[in-house]
């Protein structure tokens, strides 16, 4: 009942730079008998051949599904069956908690969010995976430690993601504005100047995703990130009551305050920020790679097709940092032909399929060389301009309590951004929901 | 006509539907605007559904009142890909079939009982079938996915069956309990008297008196089996055997973020309108089943 | 002639004392719906209630592995809700569940009762009105949820017709209206189906003898139709009583999960599962149970004690003299 959500769990880039799990003891007072006990580090054989299934979100473009019955074809007594889940994330990760609560066997290789990769992995609900089981340093960097945890891979990448700044460069042009802006600075100064043009009139300047929901948590740590701070220390504790937290949550509280945010930006989640800037009403939208072919259409669909471009994402004194979106694929610690399993994985993550999906979806691929690829670039032409994105992006989180993280960053923000409470506040208070979940 | 209760057996009995209506006291004009407004208010976002199912993908969000270009594209995707919507749909339909099938016949033995029968703990007994209803559906996923598991009812009917007995049976029991107190037990007394068994005065008179009442719980129930979601969603993987609702669940966009609006619609549409249809159906159908035997 | 043809055949076999045979019968009757009952509530039930005792304390070990393992804390879980940290969520919880049955249950009265009154009446199109009516009901609740959510988004199409910036889907006061508005509209059809079943087995004698006695409608409805249709009304406000307290699609389609205006006591459960503090969830949902039992419980004292037990008599007495003297007048 909740395919609306849109939500997407995204690893947290620079800003969640937490290793918060590992200052951990255990500080479960003891009673609590230790699940699995000897050294986790060990990679277990992964054994076993046979049909095994693939437990995935729905993908429309029938790419995966190629993928899929090209290796049926090849493997004839070890055919994968995708089960499919419902498009809405929550209720993906809840079907696979689910399974590993009762320990079926039922899925054997799941697709998982970045964000729940270390969630799984510090439950063991995934096996780790030998370490030269993967191309790694074909892949990019960022993909490659989204996928990794306690300094194991534990999972394959499969594709990835990373924001954008979609801008209205024909009203840009036609106000003088000849360069993406770099800050929030540059970003408010080419808004004046557009919105004093008669043809903007009406228009709002700047949107992201603010409904209470993970695009916030995104949006938000962004921010932080583009100040030049942290939500997290090094050794994993949080850090959010600073003046570069300060900075990016002032940065978003003021431009709902100002109106350079519309009002009704807080009800926004990707489509709704799409809809918008395709409509135009927005001069600068942040958003996903995704949206650009739905603006792009000519159908007179999009009022702004043909009028926009790409840069990434702006920040306090330069360009801003972005979170790291994509999926993950690992195979289940309850499941039989693990062998089978991996096998299938390595295949279905390898350059040569990751090169023929990218025919049919415009996923981003995970390893860089195509992102610098003539043909693939006249196709998305945005690309690279995401690994550019993706590049600045800082090593990924680790947290394990991700669904409380996130739950708290989105309490507290939402309230800042809706006047309930002062930013500085807000932030006293997120650092303090937030020592009390990691510590 | 005479008072006695004999008398009055044949009024009684008679099916309602061929009697001549009672007719409204309200002036036509206001008969006819609070029908208007019942309409209207029950419809108007079923409209918007409609013609939020017939526009293009691309301009879903439109606000006007008619599509601005007319697009099959919705429903061509609902019954297009992996979904196999139209064997999701008859998957529904022998699930919300049989859950209704079994929750009436256990609602009808159960109520009969309860208020023809003399025994002790009625009350304790309708406490107890009414507070099965009162626990949150998401509590019961998790162990009921264990337990099923254990036995092997993964990927079968009964697995989304028999927990949709647990809305429906409680229903049944509390709303036909209801109905059967309400009527006279003289017939089904004086019927005994003549030489009919307990059985033929419970076929021939009580269920045909109460017929509206099990075929307004039969609507209900089935309805609402046929919208079960999480149940039907944790304890069934494989394709084949997945509800509509479940279908539904599982149409996308060009891309995860994208809400498959459109396809939501038609899908809505398309589940909707026949049930309707066939409901209005059955309804005439079934009450006349029923009843004939009260006419005999 | 009043309605005296019906009075006399008011007797049920209460009157008769219980005979063993009866009650064989009847447990045979009842054996069935109990063994389902049991089978798909009571072990959930008992789950519940064990693993509500427990509470999961898992820490990490030191590479960083979650330590598994469940701690027996006895009452606390229910301790913290009530009296820990994250109180104030549970009670603002607790009051937005009450606010919403009570505000929906009865904004659905008035309407199911009045499309039953609609639907009973002869005219032609009945047959329309009576599909009209289903519809909101059919529609599947997934599908419904979006619905409304896109009609009340902020360039939705409620904000276009009211030329209103109204933003239903953010908090406050508005979004709890949107939810409400959402939630009637498609369950004051179960209440209007009901009572017009209720409504089909009141005899026609009754109103010609009111006719009659020159009695208009209004006073038709308010001292036959409402009295008789009472037990069956009851039914439909208990049930949607019961399934309102656990509200959880609507407000998580149209608003948002920690939306603190319209967060229910279902979806604190939902979320605490959802971040694996199953003993937490589990406690959420006995609470529930309770207050809910609570309620029907008092529901059925104050309002219904005919519709429970033995007072199926006492009920006809009191709607039939009340019928008679709204007729005599």
């Amino acid at each position: 009942m909740r395919q609306g959500r849109q939500k997407r769990r995204l690893i947290v880039g620079a800003a969640l730079l937490a290793t918060a799990t590992m200052s951990l003891t255990a500080c479960a007072s003891g009673s609590g008998s230790t699940g699995g006990g000897s050294t986790p580090a060990a990679t277990e054989e992964l054994s076993g051949r046979g049909p095994i299934t693939y437990v995935s979100s729905p993908d429309a473009s029938g790419a995966a599904q190629t993928s899929v019955d090209a290796w049926n074809a090849e493997h004839p007594d070890e055919q994968v069956t995708w089960v499919e889940l419902p498009l809405d994330a929550d209720q993906q990760r809840q079907q696979m908690v689910q399974n590993a609560q009762i320990k079926g066997d039922a899925y054997t290789v799941l697709n998982l969010d970045v964000v729940w990769t270390s969630e799984f992995a510090a439950n063991r609900w995934i096996v780790p995976l030998p370490e030269d089981a993967l191309p790694t340093d074909e892949l990019i960097p960022a993909t490659v430690d989204a996928a990794t945890y306690a300094d194991q891979l534990f999972a394959a990448p499969y594709y990835t993601d990373g924001a954008l700044l979609y801008s209205r460069t024909d009203l840009l042009t036609a106000a003088g504005v000849t360069e993406a802006p770099e800050t929030w600075a540059d970003l408010q100064a080419a808004c004046d100047k557009v919105l004093a043009l008669p043809e903007a009139a009406g228009m709002s300047c700047y949107a992201g995703q603010f409904d209470k929901n993970e695009g916030l948590t995104v949006n938000f740590s962004e921010a932080v990130a583009s100040a030049g701070g942290s939500l997290f220390t090094e050794d994993g504790q949080p850090d959010v009551d600073t003046p570069e937290a300060l900075t990016a949550l002032e940065f978003l509280v003021d431009g709902f305050d100002s109106g350079m945010i519309p009002q009704d930006a807080i009800t926004f989640q990707e489509e709704q920020g799409r809809q918008a800037f395709q409509e135009g009403k927005l001069v600068f939208l942040r958003n996903w790679p995704y949206i650009f072919n739905a603006l792009s259409k000519t159908d007179g669909s999009s009022a702004v097709a043909g009028k926009f471009g790409v840069s990434p994402i702006p920040g306090e004194d330069g360009p801003g940092v972005s979170t790291l979106g994509g999926r993950n694929i690992a195979i289940s610690s309850f499941a039989e032909n693990k062998a089978t399993a991996l096998e299938f994985i390595q295949f279905f993550t390898g350059q040569e399929q990751e090169e023929s999906r990218l025919e049919l979806s415009s996923r981003a691929p995970v390893y860089g060389s195509f992102f610098e690829d003539e043909a693939v670039v006249a196709k998305y032409p945005y690309l690279p301009t995401l690994l550019s994105s993706l590049e600045n992006a800082a090593p990924r989180p680790k947290v394990v309590q991700y669904g409380e993280t996130t739950a708290a960053i989105q309490d507290e923000v939402y309230s800042a951004i809706s006047g309930d409470k002062s930013p500085e506040d807000a932030l006293a208070d997120l650092q303090a929901s937030l020592e009390e979940i990691v510590g | 006509m005479t008072a006695t209760s004999v008398a009055a057996r044949p009024a009684v009995a008679a099916p309602r539907t061929a009697r001549p209506r009672r007719r409204s006291r309200l002036g036509p004009i206001g008969r006819v605007l609070a029908i208007i407004v019942i309409a209207l208010y029950c419809l108007a976002p079923f409209y918007w559904m409609i013609v939020s199912s017939l526009r293009r993908t691309s301009d879903i969000f439109d606000n006007s009142l008619l599509p601005t270009t007319w697009s099959l594209e919705s429903y061509a995707q609902v019954f297009s890909g992996s979904s196999n919507f139209g064997r999701a749909l008859l998957n529904s339909l022998i699930v919300a079939t049989t859950t209704t099938t079994l929750a009436l016949a256990l609602g009808i033995f159960a109520a009969y009982a309860i208020s023809r029968l003399n025994f002790r703990f009625k009350s304790a007994i309708l406490a107890i079938v009414i507070a099965t209803s009162m626990f949150p559906g998401i509590s019961v996923v998790v162990p009921l996915l264990r337990l099923f598991s254990d036995i092997g009812w993964i990927n079968t009917y009964q697995a989304m069956i028999v927990p949709s007995l647990s809305f429906a049976i409680p229903l049944a029991v509390w709303n036909l309990t209801t109905f059967m107190k309400q009527l006279p037990y003289d017939l089904e007394e004086a019927a005994m008297i003549d030489g009919a068994t307990k059985w033929q005065a419970f076929r021939k008179i009580l269920l045909p008196l109460a017929a509206p009442g099990v075929f307004t719980t039969a609507i209900l129930t089935f309805i609402h089996s046929w919208n079960e979601f999480i149940i039907a969603l944790s304890m069934v993987n494989d394709p084949a055997v997945q509800t509509a609702t479940v279908a539904i669940s599982k149409f996308t966009g060009a891309s995860e973020f994208e809400a498959p609006y459109g396809q939501q619609m038609a899908a809505g549409v398309i589940v909707t309108i026949p049930l309707v249809i066939v409901i209005l159906f059955f309804q005439r159908r079934i009450v006349e089943g029923l009843t004939s035997g009260a006419t005999k | 002639m009043t309605a005296a043809p019906i009075v006399p055949t008011l007797k049920t076999p209460r009157g008769r004392s219980t005979t063993p045979n009866e009650g064989r019968t009847a447990s045979l009757l009842l054996s069935p719906t109990f063994l389902v009952l049991a089978l798909v509530i009571l072990y959930p039930l008992l789950s519940a209630v064990y693993q509500s005792l427990f509470s999961a304390e898992s820490g990490l070990d030191e590479q960083g592995f979650v330590v598994e393992g469940d701690v027996f804390v006895g009452l606390r879980n229910y301790l913290d809700i009530f009296a820990g940290s994250e109180s104030g969520r549970f009670y603002n919880a607790l009051w937005n569940t009450s606010f919403f049955t009570f505000v929906s249950v009865a904004l659905e009265t008035v309407i199911g009762v009045a499309f039953a009154v609609a639907m009973n009446r002869a005219f032609r199109g009945r047959g329309f009105l009576r599909a009209a009516v289903l519809v909101p009901w059919a529609i599947p609740t997934a599908v419904s949820g979006l619905l409304w959510r896109w009609v009340f988004q902020s360039n939705g199409i409620v904000n276009t017709l009211t030329g209103t910036q109204v933003l239903w889907t953010a908090e406050g006061f508005a979004s709890q209206v949107a939810v409400i508005t959402a939630e009637v509209w498609k369950t004051a059809p179960f209440i209007g189906l009901l009572v017009l079943a209720g409504m089909q087995i009141i005899p026609e004698e009754v109103y010609e003898a009111a006719k009659l006695d020159g009695a208009n409608a209004w006073k038709q409805f308010w001292s036959i139709t409402l009295p008789m249709v009472r037990p069956a009304l009851l039914v439909a406000v208990l049930f949607r009583m019961l399934d309102s307290l656990r509200m959880f699609d609507l407000p998580f389609v149209l608003i948002g999960p920690r939306k603190e205006s319209v967060e229910t006591l279902s979806i604190l459960a939902w979320e605490s599962s959802n971040q694996l503090e199953y003993g937490t969830a589990s406690a959420f949902s006995i609470i529930l149970l309770l207050y809910v039992a609570a309620i029907a419980f008092v529901f059925i004292k104050l309002l219904g004690a005919d519709v429970v037990g033995s007072g199926a008599e006492r009920k006809q007495r009191k709607a039939r003299p009340a019928a008679a003297k709204g007729v005599s007048r």
